[in-house]
């Protein structure tokens, strides 16, 4: 599994790149394999708030439809549309074009709540 | 077959194996206060005083009445083809197709009658169906909700009373502001509704025909609403799309209706069935059940169960509808009723409507006392009569005749005003004794 230095994670795996005071967010290599072909995302709107570890976006496979939890809370800058039409991207490139929103950080503490590159992969481990 | 469901001896044998004595004791932590000392229960009757009892009942109703009560709910002839083989115990007994493998008949039906409801109001995906019209519409507004983010919902005046007597209870505890134009015979004041329409709407709601018969070409307050955001729904009489302009070509964005005139007898309290449409757009707003076409593994065309995602049974609190059936057999009777006519049919049928109800306008509106309001109708219409409607509707009654609905009945300030509907199975005769019967009750 492809776990890359620098970004953040959650125990429900999505991932943020927290740059400044806006972070990225998407879902893990492991969320994107356990979950199989994507077939549709359901977005927020830019400007909605989200909360931390709440349900803010869903992603539907063959197999199921999940729930994608925040990270930290913030409000919705910039959406990925691309998903919209190509949602494959989720499984083809889940750190790069298949990331998922943008958001503008409310509270850099937050960030305490989260893992780091290699606590994300001994958590994995745990799991499998 | 008993339907006695436990003998003495089998309540006796579950009683000792949970070791309880008796059924009294069972109960016994219901205080007395809490149960009734008797359940007034009658004797059991014999089989033969039952069919006497249930068919006493049944005379009490009156079915011989020639028909011209609307509203919503229509008289129309439903061909034996429908009843041969909607009948059939393939159909009639068949559950819900979550197996596809051994299913298809059924998925197949549904999958054709999908397709029929997207012909006949031109839009582009339809669900499988609903209860009835007023729960597809209760529906349509919460999709409305859901693709806009916003929560006023403006209901036009023309919108059936009990349609809108179901969305008010549906949403009475949900976060919707709903507005109501007053009830208006004839077209829509655009006046009326632009008053309210503005970027917090989520949905304007029209219907056409209206609950008064009126026809109307609603395009304009579709760009108008479509400009501000918010989306048209538009509720419908499916026979009248054989003639009028559709929902599909006038842009509204979703469209809803009862299915009762597609081959559903009438009777009190269903069942019917309800239609939803939309714009391929909103395909994942969509509530209840849709049936796909897709192919199997050996690449023959096949049909199942499609974007379940949806649903209820797969996620919960998150579903479009807390609905998770539809009325299959009732919307089976819709396609079949459909394909029976064909096209070039359907559209006789429609005109057949349209053309009674007209001769029948020209013939009312000779009759002193009655004067039949000026709008394009299609084969209903409201007259307002010297005197109190509801009277005259029960005078004639007694004469064999149901003259129309009273709309006193629903508006108080309409005492004086009838709606009358005629369908292609009312014959000249039937039309001029209902002429000759008002004329009767009002003038002598």
């Amino acid at each position: 599994m492809n776990v890359p230095d620098g970004l953040l994670y959650t125990k429900e795996h999505e991932w943020i790149r927290i740059e400044n005071n806006s972070g990225t967010i998407g879902v893990t290599d492991y969320a994107q394999d356990a979950l199989g072909d994507v077939t549709f995302v359901e977005l927020p709107k830019i400007g909605d708030t989200i909360k931390q570890f709440k349900a803010f976006a869903s992603i539907e496979s063959v197999k199921a439809v999940s729930d994608v939890y925040a990270p930290v809370s913030g409000k919705i800058i910039k959406i990925n549309e691309g998903l919209l039409k190509s949602p494959e991207l989720i499984n083809q490139f889940p750190y790069e074009n298949g990331w998922m929103v943008v958001i503008e950080i409310y509270d850099e503490k937050e960030k305490g709540n989260l893992m780091s590159a290699s606590e994300y992969k001994k958590y994995l481990e745990g799991i499998q | 077959m008993s339907y006695v469901p436990h003998t003495k001896k089998e309540v006796e044998e579950m009683l000792r194996v949970i070791g309880v004595s008796s059924i009294e004791e069972l109960f016994k932590d219901i205080g007395p206060a809490l149960r009734p000392s008797s359940f007034n229960i009658p004797e059991g009757k014999s089989e033969f005083e039952v069919k006497e009892h249930l068919e006493r009942l049944s005379l009490k109703n009156n079915t011989n009445l020639i028909n011209f009560v609307g509203g919503g709910f229509y008289d129309h002839y439903i061909p034996a083809v429908v009843d041969a083989l909607a009948g059939r115990s393939e159909f009639y007994t068949s559950y819900t197709p979550y197996q596809p493998e051994c299913s298809q008949g059924t998925l197949q039906a549904m999958y054709e009658y999908q397709t029929a409801i997207c012909i006949l109001t031109e839009m582009d995906v339809a669900n499988a169906s609903l209860y009835d019209g007023g729960t597809a519409l209760f529906e349509a507004v919460m999709m409305s909700l859901r693709i806009t983010g916003k929560n006023k919902i403006i209901i036009d005046g023309g919108i059936n009373p009990i349609y809108k007597n179901m969305l008010f209870t549906h949403t009475a505890n949900l976060p919707v502001d709903l507005i109501k134009i007053p009830p208006h015979i004839g077209q829509t004041k655009r006046e009326e509704i632009y008053r309210h329409l503005d970027e917090k709407t989520a949905a304007v709601i029209l219907q056409n025909p209206n609950f008064f018969g009126t026809i109307d070409i609603h395009s304009d307050i579709v760009e108008k609403a479509h400009s501000l955001g918010a989306l048209v729904i538009e509720s419908v009489y499916p026979i009248s799309l054989g003639l009028i302009k559709t929902p599909g070509s006038m842009g509204v964005d979703i469209v809803t209706g009862d299915g009762q005139s597609l081959g559903i007898p009438l009777s009190f309290g269903g069942p019917y069935f309800g239609f939803l449409a939309c714009k391929r757009k909103f395909l994942r707003k969509v509530p209840g059940r849709i049936v796909g076409e897709t192919i199997d593994k050996e690449g023959k065309r096949g049909f199942t169960l499609t974007l379940q995602t949806r649903e209820q049974h797969i996620r919960r609190q998150k579903a479009t509808s807390n609905i998770c059936t539809n009325s299959a057999l009732c919307a089976l009777r819709a396609v079949i009723f459909l394909s029976i006519l064909g096209e070039n049919g359907f559209v006789e049928f429609s005109k057949l409507n349209y053309e009674k109800s007209e001769f029948t306008k020209n013939l009312l509106k000779n009759i002193p006392g009655v004067e039949v309001i000026n709008s394009p109708t299609f084969n209903e219409f409201t007259i307002l009569l010297k005197k109190n409607a509801d009277e005259i509707v029960n005078n004639m009654i007694d004469k064999g005749i149901a003259a129309g609905l009273p709309l006193g009945r629903f508006y108080k300030g309409m005492k004086n005003y009838l709606l009358i509907t005629v369908t292609e199975k009312r014959k000249k005769e039937e039309i001029l004794r209902l002429a000759e019967g008002l004329n009767n009750a009002i003038n002598l």
